[in-house]
C-alpha cells in the first residue's frame, strides 16, 4: 500500500491542501517581489523526505493549475527514480500533464540542472535546494548572517574567495556558485553546476528556488541581473570537459555544447555523456542517429 | 587545477612606504568626542570624557584597569553603545555629523572606511583561521576592493612594512606568534589608509623585546602615515613613546592632561602622581 494507492483517483485528492497551497504562493510573491531574498514558509510534511524534493515539490503543487504541464528531472535525467516518482506523484495529485520534454512543460521542477534548451517568459524553473544560505560556509550565527544579508555586508564572503583562489589557484566552488541577484542578494545557485549559471542571467524565465528541510523560498525574476561573484582579474568560467559525448554529437570547443557527465564503466574505465538526456535523444534523432520510433513512452500510471 | 600550495604570485614591492596621507593643513580636528558617557546599567564605565584629536595626531588615554579607558574607546569605535555624549569626525559628513546616532550599519561602514581599531587580543581585530593575506582582504573587500592582483600586492606592501614575512602570508594567523598577529592587526587596520586608528594596549601581553619592537614600528606607522591615532594604555612607557598628549583617567573620569612629558615630569593630580610614582618606581 502506497501513498499513491491511498489516493482516491478523484478530482481535489491532493497532497497539499488549499490553504498551504495559498501560504507558498503568498511566500513566493514575496521572494519575486525581493529578489534573491530567503523567505521563511512553513514547509510541510510531504509523501517524500526532506532532502529528496520535498521543498521543490510544494513549491509546483502550489502554482501548478489544469492546463500545465509538468516536466520533473534529476541530476538533468528524466528517469530517474525521484523524478519519476515526483513526476506521478505531481499528476496524480493535481491532475495535470506532465512530459520530459522541456519544450512543451509550463513548470519545469529540476535538480541540479537548468535545460539545454532556451526556455520562454511562459515557463518557470523550480529547483530544489539542499542549502539555500549561501553564507553558511563563513558563518553559522544564524543572526549575524541575517544582518549580512541585510547590510548587503558580504565580504566574507569575498575573503572566502580570495583564500580558495590563493591555496589553489582557481576558485574551486563547483555547483551553487554564489551569484549577485538584482545588485542586492547573494544566492546560492545551488546545487545547479556553473555551466547553468549564466542562462539565469536576464533570463526570459521565473526561477524559483525552495528548500523544504531550510523553509525557504527564493526566486530570481525574469531579466534580472545574476551575476557570479568573482574577482575583477578573475574571470568566471565554467566546466569545460574535453572528451566527447558518447552520443557522438557535443564535441569540445564546438557548435553543439551541452554539459557533460562522466560515466563510471564496469571496466573501471568511464566514458562522457550529455547530463541533460532528454535534449541528447532530440539532438540524436534530429542528427538522423536514432530513430525516433524507438523511442517509446514507457511511463505508465501505476 | 592543482591542489597544490600556493600557486597565486607574491608580488614584490618597493621599500618606500605606500601608506601615505596628505600633509596636515588646518582642517578639522579627527575626532571630537564631547561629554562622553557609558554606563552598565548602574555601574559607571566613564563619565563626561572630553577631548579632541588632530589630524595626524596621537593622543594618549593612561589609568589603571577599570579606569574606564578601554569603554570610552570602544564607545569611540562602536563596539558599545555610548549612554551619551556626542562625537564628532573631521573626515565624516559635515564633520559635525554626530556617530553616536548613526545608524548600526552606518556605523560598522564607518568602520571600513574611518575608523581602525587594533585590540590587545589579535582574535577580536583577526580571523585566525584566515591567512594574513585574507585578513587584510576583509578589510578592503568590504571597501569596495574586487581586483585580486591589487589586493595581494597591497597585503604584500603591508605585510612588508610591518615586518611579516612574506612567505608567511598565506598561512593561518593561528599558526602565528603574538607579536606577528599583533603585526598582521597593524596591516589590516591601515589597510585602506582610515584618517583615524585606535590602538587598545597593543603591546600588552607581548614579551618586553617583541613588545618593544611593535612599539618602534606602531611609532614609526604613525609618523608616516599622518593618522589619527589614540592610544590606550596602562603602561607610561607606550605612552611616553608614542603620544604627545594624554589623558589620565580613574574610576571613569578624566583627572588631568597635558603634554605627556610635562604630565611625567609633574604630575598634578594626586591619582596622576601616585600612578606616576609607581611607573618611575
Amino acid at each position: 500500500m502506497t501513498v499513491l494507492d491511498a489516493l482516491p483517483s478523484v478530482e481535489h485528492a491532493a497532497v497539499l491542501d488549499e490553504s498551504s497551497k495559498r501560504e507558498i504562493r503568498r511566500a513566493i510573491l514575496t521572494a519575486i517581489a525581493v529578489p534573491g531574498y530567503q523567505v521563511p514558509f512553513g514547509s510541510r510534511e510531504m509523501p517524500v523526505a526532506r532532502g529528496w524534493g520535498s521543498g521543490g515539490l510544494q513549491l509546483t503543487l502550489a502554482i501548478v493549475g489544469p492546463d500545465d504541464v509538468v516536466k520533473v528531472y534529476d541530476q538533468g535525467e528524466d528517469g530517474g527514480v525521484n523524478a519519476a516518482n515526483l513526476r506521478r506523484l505531481i499528476r496524480r495529485s493535481e491532475g495535470v500533464e506532465t512530459t520530459t520534454d522541456p519544450r512543451q512543460a509550463t513548470v519545469i521542477q529540476t535538480r541540479h540542472r537548468v535545460p539545454e534548451d532556451e526556455l520562454r517568459a511562459d515557463q518557470t524553473l523550480v529547483l530544489q535546494v539542499p542549502v539555500p544560505e549561501p553564507l553558511r560556509g563563513v558563518e553559522r550565527d544564524m543572526n549575524e548572517l541575517r544582518r549580512m544579508h541585510a547590510e548587503g555586508d558580504y565580504s566574507k564572503m569575498w575573503v572566502s574567495l580570495y583564500e580558495d583562489l590563493v591555496r589553489n589557484g582557481v576558485i574551486t566552488e563547483t555547483t551553487g556558485y554564489p551569484c549577485l541577484v538584482g545588485g542586492r542578494y547573494v544566492i546560492a545557485t545551488t546545487p545547479i553546476p556553473r555551466w547553468d549559471v549564466p542562462p539565469l542571467h536576464q533570463a526570459a524565465f521565473l526561477s524559483l528556488f525552495s528548500a523544504g528541510r531550510e523553509k525557504r523560498i527564493y526566486a530570481i525574476p525574469p531579466y534580472t541581473d545574476v551575476e557570479p561573484l568573482t574577482f575583477e582579474d578573475v574571470p568566471f568560467e565554467v566546466e569545460k570537459v574535453s572528451a566527447r559525448c558518447r552520443c557522438g554529437l557535443v564535441v569540445p570547443d564546438g557548435d553543439l555544447q551541452s554539459y557533460q557527465v562522466e560515466i563510471p564503466q564496469q571496466d573501471g574505465s568511464s566514458v562522457w555523456a550529455c547530463s541533460d538526456t532528454d535534449w541528447c535523444t532530440r539532438q540524436r534523432v534530429e542528427a538522423g542517429l536514432l530513430d525516433p520510433s524507438a523511442i517509446t513512452e514507457t511511463e505508465v500510471d501505476l | 587545477m592543482s591542489p597544490s600550495a600556493a600557486t597565486a604570485p607574491i608580488p614584490t614591492t618597493t621599500t618606500t612606504s605606500t601608506v601615505d596621507y596628505p600633509p596636515s593643513s588646518p582642517r578639522p580636528p579627527a575626532l571630537t568626542v564631547r561629554q562622553l558617557s557609558k554606563y552598565y546599567g548602574p555601574i559607571l564605565g566613564c563619565r563626561d570624557v572630553e577631548f579632541e584629536v588632530a589630524p595626524g595626531e596621537a593622543l594618549g588615554i593612561i589609568g589603571e584597569s577599570g579606569s574606564g579607558k578601554s569603554t570610552a574607546m570602544r564607545c569611540i569605535a562602536g563596539d558599545h553603545d555610548a549612554t551619551s555624549g556626542r562625537i564628532t569626525m573631521g573626515t565624516v559628513g559635515d564633520g559635525h555629523t554626530d556617530i553616536l546616532t548613526m545608524s548600526p550599519s552606518d556605523r560598522r561602514a564607518l568602520r571600513v572606511k574611518d575608523i581602525a581599531v587594533v585590540y590587545q587580543d589579535p582574535s577580536e581585530g583577526l580571523d585566525l583561521g584566515v591567512s594574513a593575506g585574507g585578513n587584510i582582504a576583509d578589510r578592503l573587500t568590504a571597501a569596495g576592493w574586487r581586483n585580486f592582483g591589487r589586493i595581494r600586492e597591497r597585503a604584500a606592501e603591508l605585510l612588508e612594512r610591518t615586518e611579516v614575512p612574506l612567505d608567511r602570508m598565506d598561512d593561518p594567523v593561528r599558526t602565528f606568534s603574538g607579536g606577528m598577529r599583533q603585526r598582521v592587526q597593524l596591516a589590516k587596520a591601515l589597510a585602506n589608509r582610515p584618517p583615524l586608528l585606535l590602538l587598545d594596549e597593543p603591546t600588552t601581553g607581548l614579551d618586553a623585546s617583541v613588545a618593544a619592537g611593535v612599539l618602534d614600528l606602531i611609532r614609526d606607522l604613525l609618523e608616516e602615515t599622518g593618522v589619527g591615532a589614540v592610544v590606550v594604555s596602562h603602561d607610561f612607557k607606550v605612552i611616553e613613546m608614542l603620544t604627545r598628549r594624554c589623558l589620565v583617567m580613574h574610576q571613569g573620569h578624566v583627572v588631568e592632561q597635558g603634554l605627556t612629558d610635562q604630565l611625567l615630569e609633574d604630575p598634578q593630580h594626586p591619582y596622576s602622581q601616585r600612578l606616576v610614582g609607581a611607573a618611575r618606581g
